[in-house]
């Protein structure tokens, strides 16, 4: 490929490009070939698919894009022209779609989605709930094209915002429009990006940086991940866009190392921009020069804090610093280079609003929040995956339209968003529309965008205490509140949910969770005691039941409550004695029972009865005591 | 080793100087030799050292902050599962008590034999798949009590 001299040229590549491209009419198959889906065999059945075509001497296109989002039904893939969509495909199925629907473009039945084995299958992706209400803008080209090939992504309109940026815009035209859009970071805080790159712009520096957080170290959260797998070259152009606004001339990528496939594909992105002049020296011509490189993080939560992830690039340990000097300023970034940060999709957004324009940005989401928002719906949901949403859709459409409910019918409890520095809401705020300042308000907030359902057999403590630990472990150490504050709330905790909670305990939760939050020194510290602070506010019962009446209601909790075997329900198996390490099952003549002496609450035979004859109830003869103050 | 500082740094070694570069790639350069030894030696660590003209006991602190880096060896198969949010909520636990005991090991540590290394990690992007668990770089989701079984034989497997 020769290198493109001019915005015109650009231009004309992609007039060309786009009628041959993607032609409309032609026999086509998009494969997701995301992490979730080459884990359940997206490759096997591409190979099946190719082998089937080359034996029917069919002529047929396989597009391996990233990731499409309903991961939980995957291997997913939409086929072209007839437009069906087929989930959970197996190599078994591929005759049959070849023959049904390549062929004589009919949907074949057993392959399609169904909400249930009852309800009538839904060939039509747009028409499946899961994606009904969802809008792409970050996540516009994520199972369209190919990642690893540069003319899909120019041939559906990529470069079209650098090229209109370098050709007809000031640098501060630019800056303005992103301003207009109220553009808010959407990698934790929700600062917004017109604020924070005027900042970098008015720094006086010779150099400057343009950085991309890609870390993404919430256990839950996996956007970013899809953006740089599935198209990477939305976050090259949102990148050169910011470069261009504020001056800056290198480019850096901060990758979380367990993203082998982010790596690859980022790469190959660079190497291609690069030989299409659209990255590195005198870009298409007008003079304006800017050159990317990737960094590996190498496995810690903390880079991803500002400061921290400066010293990580520099290669130092990742240790966060007091600000100012912030990133923004000289002597902030990394070799004291200004540096403007931000989030891997707070960028893919950046060539949409160059592009269409801030009023079409801010006429989706709402009037703080402007424009959509990915989050990874997981946990107690029937569909899990990625979904990308205008901002103040509410989190019942969410959960129960999107997501399709609770698994198995259950009853919800709580929704946590916002990972480890987030909190959990309670079915109270169910109707409320979601953006930066409503879950603020509600004590939760918009984090990277993990939003984990909770079902009523989840106890509330524990989730408390599973973050806990892991902000604990993760503490990097260097100030005490966070370091030695983490350590002692989750040993209450810990004591708690074995069932040795004392009266005072929930005090001192609050007590230290203010303090952590106050004296920490960087966004871990300040953050981390939230999902207890939360859980307290709106479970508190939960946790006066384990410490007062010794007992875990959704029975996650060992040592807490008594353990008795409904007769009735027995038939006498024998596999609770079996699974009694202690000898506390004792077997009678025609009956089982749990000897009170010798039972130390483990759950073995709770969990080894198969029909739930095995009870765990209230402890007897304690008087509740959180009734006790209640009157 | 070869290294090539000025290659590994990319384009920003014009702007910043040698002390910064060697620095500037050390992460990598320790990436590389876990790579290629499975984890970092004592006499590896001291070449880096020496390499990049940074204090062996400044190396040592670098390395040893980030989680990825190992000091001691590690096992063949590599088995890591997920305590992310998601698996958490979904089973995960329950996961690592049955490799526990069926290969007689805590988390975190190899088998006397060095056939195998059992770890959690917080996350590896498949949520959608939870409870799910890598063996090297094979990915095992929606993992229930047959899959474990499964996971069990290619642990065990050559
Ligand atoms: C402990 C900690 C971890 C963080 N992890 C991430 C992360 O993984 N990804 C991310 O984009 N931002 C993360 N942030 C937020 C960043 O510090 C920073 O605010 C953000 O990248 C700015 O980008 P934005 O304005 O586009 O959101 C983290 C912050 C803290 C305190
Ligand atoms: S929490 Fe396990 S893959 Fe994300």
């Amino acid at each position: 490929m020769a290198k493109l001299n001019s915005p015109g040229e650009l231009k004309a590549l992609r007039e060309r490009l786009s009628k041959e491209t993607f032609r409309p009419g032609a026999a086509r198959i998009r494969a997701c070939c995301g992490t979730a889906c080459t884990a359940t065999g997206a490759f096997k059945l591409i190979n099946e698919f190719q082998k089937e075509a080359s034996a029917a001497g069919a002529e047929i296109e396989i597009v391996k894009t990233g990731c499409q989002g309903l991961c939980q039904k995957g291997p997913v893939l939409k086929t072209e022209p007839a437009n069906i969509f087929y989930q959970r495909t197996k190599p078994s199925d591929v005759q049959a779609i070849m023959s049904y629907t390549i062929k004589g473009g009919a949907p074949y039945r057993q392959g399609l989605y169904r909400d249930n084995f009852l309800s009538e299958p839904v060939p039509i992706m747009m028409e499946i709930p899961f994606y009904k209400k969802q809008l792409r803008i970050a996540l516009r080209n994520n199972g369209v094209v190919d990642p690893r090939n540069i003319e899909h992504y120019i041939a559906v309109g990529g470069y079209t915002a650098l090229e209109k940026a370098l050709s007809s815009m000031s640098p501060e035209e630019v800056l303005d429009e992103v301003d207009k859009a109220n553009l808010r970071g959407r990698g934790g805080a929700g600062f917004p990006a017109g604020k924070k790159w005027a900042h970098s712009k008015s720094a006086k520096s010779k150099i400057k940086l343009v950085i991309a957080n890609g870390d993404e170290g919430d256990p839950g959260a996996f956007m970013d991940r899809s953006i740089m797998e599935g198209d990477p070259h939305s976050l090259l152009e949102g990148m050169l866009i910011c470069a261009y606004a504020i001056g800056a001339q290198y480019g850096f990528i901060y990758v979380r190392h367990e993203y082998p496939l982010a790596v690859e594909n980022l790469k190959i992105a660079i190497k291609q921009a690069e030989e299409h002049g659209l990255l590195g020296k005198n870009i298409l011509g007008t003079g304006f020069s800017c050159t990317m490189d990737i960094r590996e993080g190498a496995g810690a939560f903390v880079c991803g804090e500002s400061t921290s992830l400066v010293a990580s690039i520099e290669g130092e340990r990742g240790f966060p610093r007091p600000r100012p000097p912030r990133l923004s300023e000289p002597g902030g970034g990394p070799w004291g280079f200004p540096g403007n940060l931000n989030n891997i999709e707070t960028y893919a957004c950046v060539p949409v609003i160059i592009d269409k324009g801030s009023d079409y940005f801010r006429s989706i989401g709402t009037k703080n929040s402007p424009g959509t928002k990915v989050f990874a719906l997981t946990g107690k949901v029937k569909n899990t995956g990625l979904v990308e949403v205008p901002m103040g859709i509410t989190l019942r459409e969410i959960i129960f339209e999107i997501g399709g409910g609770i698994l198995n019918d259950k009853e919800f409890k709580a929704v946590q968003t916002g990972g480890p520095s987030g909190g959990c809401i309670p079915a109270e705020h169910l109707d409320l529309p979601v953006d930066f300042d409503s879950l603020a308000s509600v004590g939760s907030m918009m984090g990277s965008g993990g939003m984990v359902v909770l079902d009523e057999d989840t106890c509330m403590v524990d989730v408390a205490k599973f973050f806990l630990s892991f902000t604990q472990s993760e503490s990097c150490g260097k100030c005490p509140p966070c370091r030695i504050g983490t350590y002692h709330m989750l040993e209450i905790l810990k004591k708690i949910t074995s069932g040795k909670g004392e009266e005072s305990d929930i005090e001192r939760l609050e007590t230290l969770g203010k303090q952590i939050i106050k004296g920490s020194l960087c966004g871990l510290g300040n953050s981390a005691p939230n999902p207890v602070l939360t859980t307290l506010k709106y479970f508190r019962e939960e946790y006066e039941e384990h410490i007062h009446d010794k007992y875990c209601r959704a029975k996650v909790c060992s040592g807490l409550g008594t353990y008795t075997i409904n007769h009735e329900e027995c038939f006498l198996c024998g596999l609770c004695k079996e699974a009694c390490a202690f000898g506390a099952v004792k077997e009678l003549r025609n009956r089982y029972y749990i000897d009170q002496d010798y039972c130390t609450k483990c759950k073995a035979c709770y969990t080894a009865c198969p029909i739930k004859a095995v009870k765990i109830e209230k402890q007897k003869g304690r008087l509740s005591s959180s009734l006790k103050k209640r009157d | 080793m070869n290294l090539n500082v000025d290659e590994t740094i990319g384009h920003i070694k014009e702007a910043i100087s040698v002390s910064e570069k060697n620095r500037g790639v050390l992460i990598y350069t320790l990436q590389r030799v876990q790579q290629e030894m499975n984890y970092l030696p004592d006499h590896a660590m001291k070449m880096i050292s020496e390499k990049l003209g940074i204090p062996l006991s400044d190396v040592y602190s670098t390395a040893s902050f980030y989680k990825q880096f190992y000091f001691t060896p590690r096992g063949k198969k590599i088995v890591k599962v997920c305590t992310g949010t998601a698996c958490h909520v979904r089973g995960a636990s329950k996961v690592m008590e049955k490799l526990e005991s069926e290969f007689d090991i805590k988390e975190g540590k190899t088998t006397p034999d060095l056939s195998m290394t059992l770890e959690t990690v917080g996350c590896i992007g498949c949520c959608g798949l939870a409870p799910v668990a890598t063996v090297n770089e094979y990915i095992v989701g929606e993992i229930d009590s047959a899959k474990i079984e499964e996971i069990i034989e290619a642990i065990k497997a050559e």
